[in-house]
């Protein structure tokens, strides 16, 4: 630890306590990447620990060290104050380590129970296991409010209580402290809520936590102390009430940060998208989307607030046309789009000057596989400036892209790296970079800022902002209530469906998008 | 598993493939000392019955040709998303079409255009019978690697019946064509040589061959380089990225399936056009199928794909002058080893991989 670190602990733990959690000095190396530099990090037992960072900060990196999966490549771990030698999952377990994982390690089709009781059986013959799991489960879920009903099938349940299910698989096997690496990412605002509500009990009733996320309200929220990472390192280790969002912010970027930023006023045109009475149906054939119009101008930013699962992610994917709409009409520039015949629209809503950046960035917006440079023409490739006669201009591709990079600032920027071994912000400048540089007039973005940090969060705002400046239309889907209302001239909010109001983001409260969005209040 | 460092790519191309070939000779050496023979005795046969004299490299090449077109079918189904098995089917079936050719049009068109419509007969033939378990997966979802597969049931019926039904010299008890008209022959490699005032040894080597060098740079360019070949790579890596950008995986599974079938139905121009000079049944001999191996080695690259079709051109040829000249090891014993080869360089191919990447992974970066 260096002198210049904003560290204002001491050594020992406060009130009197002990460590829960130490490592120290940890070093780790992937290649000629230092994603662990000299780190140390103390948990006090009893507490609710933040870690904030820029993706690849290393959060989750010193996590996977914690947890068994990577080993450092120096350093020392110690649980409990005792020099401890985790070589897998296995030896974190049986010292009372458990870890939440984003995407959950849940068997889709198995009951609660089954889960919870997988790997730990508890002997050959099930039934055993069983009963006594089923008395566990319903002390732990009385103990910790964590109630959920153990016959119930996986597949069944809504994130929000799988993720419940995967804490109670953690408690199940004795977590003394439970790791959650970035939890919120999937979960709606209230579940969110819920989330930390259950953070608390544990907390108080003794267990400790390991909060990993990127939204500082939610470090600010939860958390007793937390420990901001950049490029590896740790830069600062504070008391949560010594604090603030704007602090952390600057300490994870490494400089002041404006999110939303100022924006002049809008100043819209005409209509250049028009949706009237469109129903949208999803993969099952459940009606999603049900009736639902509005307009967009060029030179405005409209958002789309909403839960998750509200009928969004069928509205943008019939706009992009990607998904066939059951009955409406969709009016890009005046003109009608055909929007039944799935696969060929997109390419020629493209050619219309649409613009797309999908919500799903890892199975849409990037191909696995391709390098930066050929996602960065996806959606594009047939246009002429990419070809050479009939061939590919491999070199031209590569300069545009590595222009785009430079441009929005997308790191390293270097097109003929493989696009998804960049972290989550600059695969997503990416996707952003190519839909807006490739002219549209209108652009459609779903969740622009869905598990991207800060400063690329501060930048990809300032983007859209300046596309609308430059007299284009942007539609906006979030789940993210401050980035509908830092971005958005008028806010739609959609319900099971529908719309549900329009309000203005100069006179909206969260609280009221917020009773809205769950289909309690009407605008005013 | 996160590896220490980056290995540097020539282990990856070239020292892995030669680790797990080495491992796959050692096998087939102990297979051979259980029957009582000389594991090396048996290496140096099979090397110089493939390699040691003008007319093993003849043979050796001559089969080369074969697992070139059918390896280069299989990589630009995988490209795609698919794993066409019907190769041997399409071989088939593009064989009937340059032999239909070369009966309807020998001695009437002069030769490079004769060579031009085989062709483009074989081609087409070959594409045909590939397309409709195309359409039937991108339209109605059934899988092509059962329906392939049905496919070459279906094309060995539909060949028996043509041979011996419509084909068939009348009065002859073989069911084969007529004879092609001499001006339809493929130049072998000892004519064209020849004709330079070299002298080679006699072999079936013939201008096919080239013909599949050639379509493995076509298949190069055109998967690589062109952006009809970017698009079936989109849609082979995510067809929700495929149909999000505009491009429609029904039309380009279709596609790739057909071009498929055309690689594998060149085959006919080797055997068909090249070597038997009529028209048969059963002249594939389970090309199709090996090509399934070949572009497995040689991971779906056309360069791999060359190489690997030579080492199985060459463990074909050398095997069965093994089997010739060590009549103790059966002609079954062959296999084993080609089976053994295919089981190392293929299945197994992460067998070696995680600790030679590891020995010659590059030192980590100083601290700084
Ligand atoms: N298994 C791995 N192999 C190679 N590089 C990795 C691996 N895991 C993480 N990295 C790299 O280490 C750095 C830190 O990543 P990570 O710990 O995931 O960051 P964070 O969780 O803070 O976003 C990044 O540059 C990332 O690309
Ligand atoms: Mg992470």
């Amino acid at each position: 630890m260096t002198a210049t670190l904003a560290l204002d602990s001491a050594i020992a733990p406060p009130n009197g306590g002990r460590w829960a959690i130490e490592a120290i000095g940890i070093d780790k190396w992937f290649g000629s990447v230092h994603a662990n530099r000299d780190v140390t990090l103390r948990v006090a037992k009893g507490s609710i620990h933040g870690i904030v960072g820029e993706n690849g900060a290393g959060k989750s990196t010193l996590m996977n060290i914690l947890y068994g999966y990577h080993r450092a490549d120096r350093g020392e771990i110690r649980i409990d104050g005792k020099t401890a030698d985790i070589g897998r999952p296995a030896d974190a377990i049986a010292l009372g380590v458990g870890m939440v994982h984003q995407h959950f390690m849940l068997v889709e089709n198995f009951t609660v129970l089954e889960n919870v009781l997988l790997g730990a059986e508890g002997g050959a013959l099930l039934a055993d296991g069983r009963a006594k799991a089923h008395a566990e489960l319903e002390r732990l879920g009385r103990d910790y409010g964590l109630e959920v009903d153990p016959d119930s099938v996986i597949e069944d349940l809504p994130v929000g209580i799988q993720q419940r299910v995967e804490i109670l698989k953690a408690l199940y096997r004795g977590a003394e402290t439970l790791i959650l690496d970035e939890p919120t990412g999937v979960l709606t605002p209230q579940e969110a809520d819920k989330l930390f509500h259950f953070l608390r009990v544990l907390r108080d009733q003794g267990k400790t936590v390991i909060l990993i996320t990127h939204k500082l309200r939610e470090i600010m929220d939860v958390t007793d102390r937390v420990t901001v990472m950049r490029r590896g390192a740790v830069v600062a280790d504070l008391a949560t009430r010594n604090t603030s969002k704007e602090d952390l912010a600057e300490q994870m970027v490494g400089r002041k940060v404006k999110l939303g930023g100022d924006k002049a006023p809008a100043n819209p045109g005409a209509a250049v998208l028009e949706v009237q009475d469109l129903h949208v149906a999803d993969d099952h054939g459940k009606p999603r989307v049900r009736g639902v119009s509005f307009n967009v101008r060029a030179g405005e930013i409209v958002g789309i607030a909403g839960v998750s699962g509200n009928g969004q992610t069928e509205l943008l994917e019939a706009l992009g046309g990607i998904r066939p709409a059951a009955s409406g009409h969709i009016r890009l520039k005046g003109r009608e789009v055909e929007t039944r015949r799935p696969g060929l629209t997109a390419r020629v809503l493209r050619r219309m000057g649409l613009g797309h950046v999908p919500e799903d960035r890892h199975r849409m917006g990037l191909v696995h596989g391709f390098a930066a440079y050929e996602n960065a023409v996806l959606g594009h490739q047939d246009a002429k400036r990419y070809r050479k006669g009939w061939l590919l201009d491999r070199a031209r591709m590569v300069n545009y892209c590595g222009d785009w990079m430079k441009g929005y600032d997308v790191r390293p920027d270097n097109p003929l790296l493989e696009a998804f071994s960049f972290s989550g912000g600059n695969q997503q400048k990416l996707v952003v970079a190519r839909e807006m540089e490739h002219t549209p007039d209108v652009l459609l973005v779903g969740q622009p800022t869905r598990g991207v940090d800060i400063g690329a969060i501060e930048f990809i705002h300032k983007r859209l902002v300046a596309m609308r400046d430059a007299g284009k239309a942007v539609l906006v889907v979030s789940v993210e209530l401050d980035e509908i209302m830092a971005l958005s001239d008028r806010i739609l909010v959609m319900f099971d469906g529908r719309i549900v109001g329009e309000v203005s983001p100069e006179t909206a409260t969260e609280r009221q998008l917020g009773l809205m969005m769950a289909g309690i209040a009407e605008a005013t | 598993m996160a590896g220490a460092g980056k290995a540097p790519v020539w282990v990856d191309l070239a020292l892995v493939p030669l680790v797990n070939l080495a491992a796959a000779l050692v096998v087939s050496g102990l297979v051979v000392a259980a029957v009582g023979q000389s594991p090396l005795e048996a290496l140096e046969v099979l090397v110089t019955g493939a390699f040691g004299y003008g007319e093993a490299i003849g043979y050796t090449l001559y089969y080369t040709t074969n697992f070139i077109f059918t390896g280069l079918a299989v990589a630009v189904a995988f490209h795609a998303g698919l794993f066409n098995i019907g190769g041997e089917g399409q071989a088939y079936i593009g064989g009937l079409g340059v032999g239909l050719a070369c009966l309807a049009f020998g001695g009437i068109l002069p030769f490079p255009l004769m060579l031009l419509v085989a062709i483009a007969f074989g081609a087409a033939f070959g594409a045909g019978w590939a397309y409709v378990p195309g359409w039937l997966q991108a339209k109605r979802g059934s899988h092509v690697v059962i329906t392939t597969i049905m496919f070459n049931f279906i094309a060995a019926a539909l060949m028996t019946y043509i041979m011996v039904y419509v084909l068939i010299v009348p009065g002859q008890q073989s069911p084969e064509s007529r004879q092609f008209d001499a001006t339809t022959f493929l130049p072998t490699a000892k004519q064209a040589f020849a004709w330079i005032g070299v002298d080679i040894a006699a072999s079936p080597l013939n201008l096919s061959f080239v013909v599949a060098l050639i379509a493995a740079a076509c298949v190069w360019v055109f998967v690589w380089h062109t952006y009809v070949g970017y698009e079936l790579r989109v849609v082979g890596k995510s067809e929700k990225a495929a149909v999000y950008s505009g491009i429609s995986p029904a039309r380009h599974i279709v596609l790739a399936m057909a071009i498929s079938g055309a690689l594998a139905g060149l085959v006919g121009l080797n055997e068909i056009m090249g070597v038997q000079h009529r028209l048969l049944l059963n002249f594939t001999g389970g090309v199709g199928y090996v090509g399934i191996a070949v572009a497995l080695m040689g991971r779906n690259h056309p360069f791999g794909i060359c190489l690997a079709a030579l080492l199985f051109g060459a463990l074909y040829q050398g095997g069965s002058e093994l089997a010739f000249s060590m009549p103790q090891l059966s002609k079954e014993m062959v296999v084993v080893i080609q089976g053994l080869v295919i089981l190392f360089c293929g299945a197994l191919e992460h067998l070696f991989r995680p600790q030679l990447e590891r020995l010659f992974a590059r030192p980590l970066p100083a601290r700084t």
